[in-house]
């Protein structure tokens, strides 16, 4: 939580000196909380109080690091319970679970299809971020065979899940491995301290396990003094309502009362017999409040669902989501086929291409540059009229593709096909006011108006 | 180590809505439903109640679907062209809480029904099945006007909830649910104000707010679902924060949106690397569902069998005290 102007103030010298610059101690108090001081161009400040500047002006979730360069995962420093509020800043990590008692087959066959992870959607790529090897076996030369086989043969972030202190440092002994940055996980009340000093030696991030959220704060302070500050916590729940209230008051205790023993980013393993069972509580705890995912089952058709709620849950929610201004060809067009225009607003849009592909006719759509806002919202604020279409249609030459002259609107904006006509030349035809009449239009006043007429 | 207390201090409680009425009551279902009722963020019972379960209402569409993808259409073939053999089958076999008669049938261009052979439909459901209905026309307003007062008629006494009054054209269907005892469906395209002017228009011709279910029109999973969701968040936050135009129970639409998605409905070999369409079509729909639960949802409208077992599991699990 950030200090006020006033709470500043009683932290300074109170001498007026004007060393700062500043003719009183309240005015740079201000402006130190207007963050537009630095707390060093006071001479005479305690080191006390820097300290407690300092701390406060941290984030109340700490940011963490998995792996190094530019493929890092950073989970944490989130600001908001809600996402209308802000945004989400860091969207969690997903994970997919190895076990070391996996033959050498096995473990090739796992390999390849977790790296075939990958999905394109709304012109995006998305795919897992991690891979956790999980001791299993509880011996320390299966782990770090599988460790070490996992770190060369697939390029994905690491999870090294052990309990035994002495299977994480012979796995982390392993040429290049440590330097990877692999989460380590973890420490809990018995292992702590041995596994504190492995992740301050390696410079790694720590795992933190405990079934409850006050032996977790606990474990948390004495990790830190042992010199370990990136930490991510697993609450061990029992029962998604259970986990999903421990997320929440582990989101609400670093945010709402600035409770640093639990500003940390978390992780939860997913364990469910039932395929979509493991789905639906993974996707629950994305939307509240997950920062690592570590799944059990891993088909795609499992895979693809949950990285959709990541990439809905993570979009700014103040920035409308905008497709590319541009023709866009659904299906097998020809010359013949009908064209019509929407906005570029992404909901629009894709709610306008989903009607046209269950249509099954090929057709041209037109995404008319509105700066991301929708027909109505677009046409009210002037940034859809008649020159906007015209001006569409020419950047994207969508004349020289056709044999026809006819455009298909937008029902709601049915009132500018006069002006639309004079500016373009075209025929205009108005089409249904919402998307889901698209099939219906195409197929029949499409069919019996545009094609032939 | 004490850790601070998070438990937030609500003074609003989401309306309790009562659907389907009894023998004693006027109707002829064997059950009512309740929904509505939570008075803190969902599933925090540890700072108020979360209210009735979510619940799950079955369509029926009273003209076979005709673009429905065969992962889709599987489970229904046998009763595709009955809607009273497929709502008993939603109900008896597949667990639905309620059914939603979705007459696409009416629509100008798509058969263009009358009200006679809606209601005679809706009159075979109310026949087969012991749950409450929900009624949805079509979406073409005129055509709703017309056909949407016959079966408030048909169906008096039943409580049934009818979809939907818009800030356009709202007088009509409010006059009929207000005459026949139905409670009803106030919408508003992902608005929060409008959805509120929506609920302040109904009651100020005297419809009772304990008989009004919200619907935002629902976005799918990779569709637009997280403009529903944060809209429904923040229709339930002002809920709980004692607004009483918006504390209503909210329903999704997502049986239909979800299978509208490519996702969803793609065959095998057109979407290589996505895996199982039979698999692939239920779970869209189950992550869409369960998604959305968590902004604060009442009723959700469902399509797939496996989907809706899949949901019924998760929520009870929500309800559920595993420590
Ligand atoms: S230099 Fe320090 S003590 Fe002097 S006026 Fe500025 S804030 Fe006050």
């Amino acid at each position: 939580m950030a200090l006020t102007g006033l709470d500043i103030y009683k932290l300074l010298p109170k001498t007026n000196c004007k060393k700062c610059g500043r003719p009183t101690c309240l005015a740079f108090a201000m402006q130190l909380a207007q963050k537009k001081a630095n707390i060093d161009e006071c001479p005479d400040v305690s080191e006390q109080a820097k300290q407690t500047l300092g701390a406060a002006s941290a984030p109340p979730i700490k940011l963490v690091t998995i792996g190094a360069g530019d493929n890092a995962l950073r989970v944490g420093e989130e600001n908001v319970l809600f996402r209308h509020e802000e945004k989400f800043y860091h969207p969690a990590g997903v994970a997919v679970a190895v076990s070391d008692r996996l033959s050498e087959a096995e473990l090739d066959k796992k390999l390849k299809e977790v790296s075939a992870l990958r999905f394109h959607r709304v012109g995006t790529e998305i795919g897992i971020n991690l891979v956790a090897i999980q001791n299993d076996s509880g011996d320390k030369d299966a782990f770090a065979r599988v460790s070490q086989k996992v770190s060369s043969n697939i390029n994905l972030l690491l999870i090294l899940a052990s309990q035994s202190p002495e299977a994480m440092a012979q796995a982390l002994s392993a040429d290049g491995l440590a330097a990877k940055r692999p989460l380590l996980y973890g420490a809990n009340n018995q292992n702590f301290e041995s596994m504190a000093k492995l992740a301050k030696e390696k410079n790694c991030p720590l795992g933190v396990h405990s079934t409850s959220l006050e032996e977790l704060a606990d474990l948390t302070e004495k990790i830190k003094t042992l010199g370990v500050s990136e930490m991510v916590l697993n609450y061990q729940g029992n029962g998604v309502r259970d986990v999903l209230q421990g997320l929440t008051r582990l989101r609400r205790a670093a945010l709402r009362k600035n409770f640093r023993s639990l500003g940390f980013p978390t992780i939860t393993f997913l364990n469910d017999q039932d395929p979509y069972g493991e789905i639906a509580q993974a996707s629950t705890y994305l939307a509240k409040y997950a920062g690592i995912l570590v799944l059990h089952s891993y088909e795609p058709w499992q895979v693809l669902p949950l990285l959709t709620v990541r990439q809905n849950i993570y979009t700014d929610p103040q920035k409308p989501v905008q497709v590319q201004p541009k023709l866009y060809e659904v299906g097998q067009v020809t010359p013949d086929s009908p064209v019509l225009f929407t906005t570029n607003f992404s909901l629009t849009y894709y709610s306008v291409e989903g009607e046209v592909e269950a249509s099954r006719i090929p057709t041209y759509i037109l995404a008319v540059d509105t700066e991301g806002t929708s027909v109505l919202t677009a046409y009210s604020g002037d940034k859809l009229n008649e020159k906007v279409v015209a001006k569409a249609m020419n950047n994207t030459s969508v004349g020289e593709r056709l044999k026809h002259k006819k455009l298909i609107i937008p029902g709601l904006v049915a009132v500018m096909s006069a002006k639309l006509k004079d500016e373009t030349g075209w025929d205009i035809l108005v089409g249904p006011k919402e998307a889901s009449g698209l099939p219906s239009y195409l197929k029949t006043t499409w069919d019996r108006h545009g094609k032939k007429g | 180590m004490q850790i601070p207390n998070v438990t937030e201090k609500w003074s609003g409680t989401v309306t309790e809505v009562t659907i389907g009425a009894t023998k004693e009551e006027g109707g002829t279902r064997q059950k009512v439903v309740k929904v509505g009722g939570a008075s803190c963020i969902p599933f925090m019972d540890f700072e108020g109640s979360p209210g009735h379960k979510p619940v799950i209402a079955m369509d029926v569409l009273d003209v076979p679907p005709e673009d429905w993808p065969p992962a889709l259409m599987e489970p229904f073939k046998d009763v595709i062209s009955d809607p009273a053999l497929w709502a008993k089958k939603c109900v008896d076999k597949y667990g639905a809480d309620l059914i939603c008669i979705k007459l696409d049938g009416i629509h100008p261009d798509k058969g263009n029904r009358g009200a006679e052979e809606a209601v005679k439909t809706v009159r075979s459901v109310l026949q087969a099945v012991g749950v409450p209905l929900i009624i949805w026309g079509c979406d073409d307003t005129q055509k709703d006007n017309e056909v949407l007062p016959k079966i408030s008629q048909a169906t008096k006494g039943e409580r049934c909830l009818l979809a939907s009054a818009t800030q356009d054209n709202y007088k009509n269907i409010v006059a009929n649910c207000m005459a026949d005892g139905h409670n009803l469906v106030t919408q508003a395209p992902v608005d929060v104000n409008i959805q509120k002017q929506v609920n302040i228009l109904v009651t100020d011709i005297g419809f009772p707010l304990d008989r009004i279910v919200m619907f935002q029109t629902t976005g799918a999973l990779g569709y637009g679902m997280e403009y529903a969701y944060s809209i429904q968040e923040r229709e339930r936050l002002a809920a709980l924060s004692g607004d009483k135009f918006l504390a209503l129970p909210v329903l999704c639409n997502v049986g239909y949106e979800s299978w509208r998605s490519k996702e969803a409905k793609s065959k095998d070999e057109e979407s290589p690397g996505w895996g199982l369409a039979a698999e692939r079509g239920p779970l869209w729909e189950t992550i869409t569902a369960v998604t959305l639960i968590q902004s604060g949802v009442d009723i959700i409208r469902m399509y797939h069998p496996k989907a809706v077992a899949a949901v019924k599991k998760h929520i009870d699990a929500l309800y559920t005290d595993g420590r």
